[in-house]
């Protein structure tokens, strides 16, 4: 090991060094990557004919936002909405319920080992699964209608919030939940006065936040056939109506908006 | 009262909290015990209402070997073993009466804890309590709005709550100012007298404690380094057991209360 001087440093320049210090092996890499897009891009082919056929319709759809038709599928529209909103409704609450029990159980510093296990592995299991994949499969058992869309949301849910649930649990300052274990509490106290109160904003913050991904999760669910919305809009699709799959649109963006903002407001005020 | 045999904790990675500790505390003695950070003063406090699991040996209290007990006999004995933390250790999120009830959740049902209906008398306690260490008009605050002092009488009243035999208080004044730490020492010690309990006090401060207490336990590395009256202690004696710090060191051979330690403390 050379020793270096101060006088030495004085007056050269410096620079961060290079995360891959070998120059061959960073500059193959830069390269090789190079050379990866300009190949996979090339072999996507683009049929420029059908594009330009359905520029056409793409614009048909475009216009259609600038009169949305609210009116003459009124009737379907309102329906699909409400089915949306007992879908998410149900669906977060009974989320929520079902995740409580397995979010406690996922979190390694109170849950035994055994028990800690099963309740990742549902955990795992339930975010593996798209909610789309879900609902084709309980669409194939349960048939056409919102009963599918509410159990593959309730399940989505579960993975979800559970996850979070845990997370914010292990995070948790031990030594107030000590202090409560302490007075010889049994388990359900400990839980209720040492664990409750530091994760219940979190959690009111994550239902929230749930709610609002439900009701969005409930738009596209109804494309493969579990009710709601989607399904609404599915058929006005299907039928060419893009005014009417225009107004069901901005109904679903003004509502996720409404929605995320009192999901701010309610997150903020529980901290 | 509180009988220690051959109490030892040695950790899952290893290291021997505690080895062999035999100590007989009588009913209503104020105990201090200090030692330098990581001789197992808070191991030791955890091994007697078990919220850490002692390896072997035996606590005893009142005869009960807390050590035999089942977790719901467990339970019902921790009810007798107040505990004081060192960053109070208070429910940030409750508020100042649930703080104090929460001492009383081993007497009552979970459904009464859950709805907050205490026993008028437990209430009444809680009041008297919160009182007793001047907190009174604080009791619907968040316990996250209070002063470091402020905490810490909460945390008291919530052990004496309880209707304990015992104190196990842990580093009680490390994160208060020296004024306060002593108001604290003193609140502590007077009420141990009023209602003649016995405490084991984990302290650094070593001359806070020869002020207020009537007898000091030396810990290092595990083992008892020392037991004698505040009187006794001595620039020896503190050698002996933080000696491996400073410059004592060199003299710390010929010192007494070493037999058994000659592997200094890390």
């Amino acid at each position: 090991m050379s020793t270096v001087t101060l006088d030495d440093r004085l007056g050269t320049g410096w620079r961060k060094p290079h995360f891959i210090t070998n120059p061959t092996l960073r500059w193959g890499l830069m390269l090789g990557a190079a050379v990866y897009l300009v190949l996979a891009i090339g072999s996507i082919e683009v049929n420029w004919s059908r594009v330009a056929e359905g520029m056409s319709r793409g614009w048909a759809f475009v216009t259609s936002f600038f009169n949305p038709d609210f009116v003459s599928r009124g009737g379907d529209i309102w329906d699909g909405i409400l089915e949306s909103v007992i879908i998410t409704i149900t669906s977060t609450v009974v989320g929520i319920l079902i995740s409580i029990p397995i979010g406690l159980g996922a979190a390694r510093n109170i849950a035994p080992l055994p028990v800690y296990l099963v309740c990742r592995g549902i955990v795992a299991l339930s975010r593996a699964l798209n909610e789309i994949i879900v609902a084709i499969l309980l669409v194939a058992i349960f048939g056409f209608g919102p009963l599918a869309g509410f159990l593959t949301l309730s399940f989505a849910t579960i993975g979800f919030l559970s996850k979070l649930l845990a997370e914010d649990i292990e995070e948790m300052d031990r030594v107030q939940a000590e202090a409560i274990r302490a007075t010889g509490s049994t388990w359900l106290q400990w839980v209720n006065y040492g664990v409750q109160p530091q994760v219940m904003p979190r959690l009111i913050g994550l239902s929230m936040y749930r709610l609002d991904i439900n009701f969005r999760e409930s738009a596209v669910l109804g494309l493969v056939g579990a009710g709601g919305i989607g399904a609404t809009l599915n058929t006005a699709f299907d039928r060419y109506e893009f005014d009417t799959a225009a107004a069901i649109l901005l109904i679903i963006i003004v509502t996720v908006m409404v929605l995320e903002y009192l999901s701010g407001i309610i997150r903020a005020k529980v901290q | 009262m509180l009988e220690l045999q051959k109490l030892t904790k040695t950790y899952r990675t290893g290291d021997k909290a505690l080895q062999n500790v035999d100590l007989v505390i009588p009913k209503g003695q104020v105990l201090a015990l200090i030692g330098p950070s990581g001789a197992g003063k808070s191991t030791l406090i955890r091994c007697i209402n078990r919220l850490v699991e002692p390896s072997s040996g035996k606590v005893l209290l009142d005869g009960t070997e807390l050590t035999a007990l089942s977790s719901g006999g467990l339970r019902k004995m921790r009810r007798k073993m107040g505990m004081i933390f060192q960053e109070y250790a208070l429910v940030e999120r409750l508020t100042v009466m649930e703080n104090v009830l929460s001492g009383r959740l081993g007497y009552v049902g979970f459904w009464r804890s859950f709805l907050r209906k205490y026993p008028q008398s437990d209430i009444d306690e809680a009041f008297r309590l919160l009182d007793r260490v001047g907190l009174l008009a604080m009791a619907d605050k968040r316990a996250d709005e209070l002063s470091g002092g402020q905490r810490q009488r909460v945390g008291i009243a919530r052990a004496l709550i309880q209707d304990p035999r015992l104190l196990l208080v842990d580093e009680p004044t490390a994160s208060l100012d020296p004024k306060t730490s002593r108001q604290i020492m003193r609140l502590i010690c007077e009420l141990c007298a009023e209602r003649d309990l016995a405490a084991v006090i984990n302290i650094h401060d070593v001359a806070l404690a020869q002020m207020f207490v009537e007898r000091i336990v030396g810990l290092k590395a595990g083992e008892l380094a020392f037991d004698g009256k505040p009187s006794d202690m001595s620039d020896a004696v503190l050698t002996s057991i933080y000696g491996e710090e400073d410059w004592h060191a060199t003299i710390r051979q010929v010192d007494e209360d070493e037999a058994e330690t000659p592997e200094p403390a890390q």
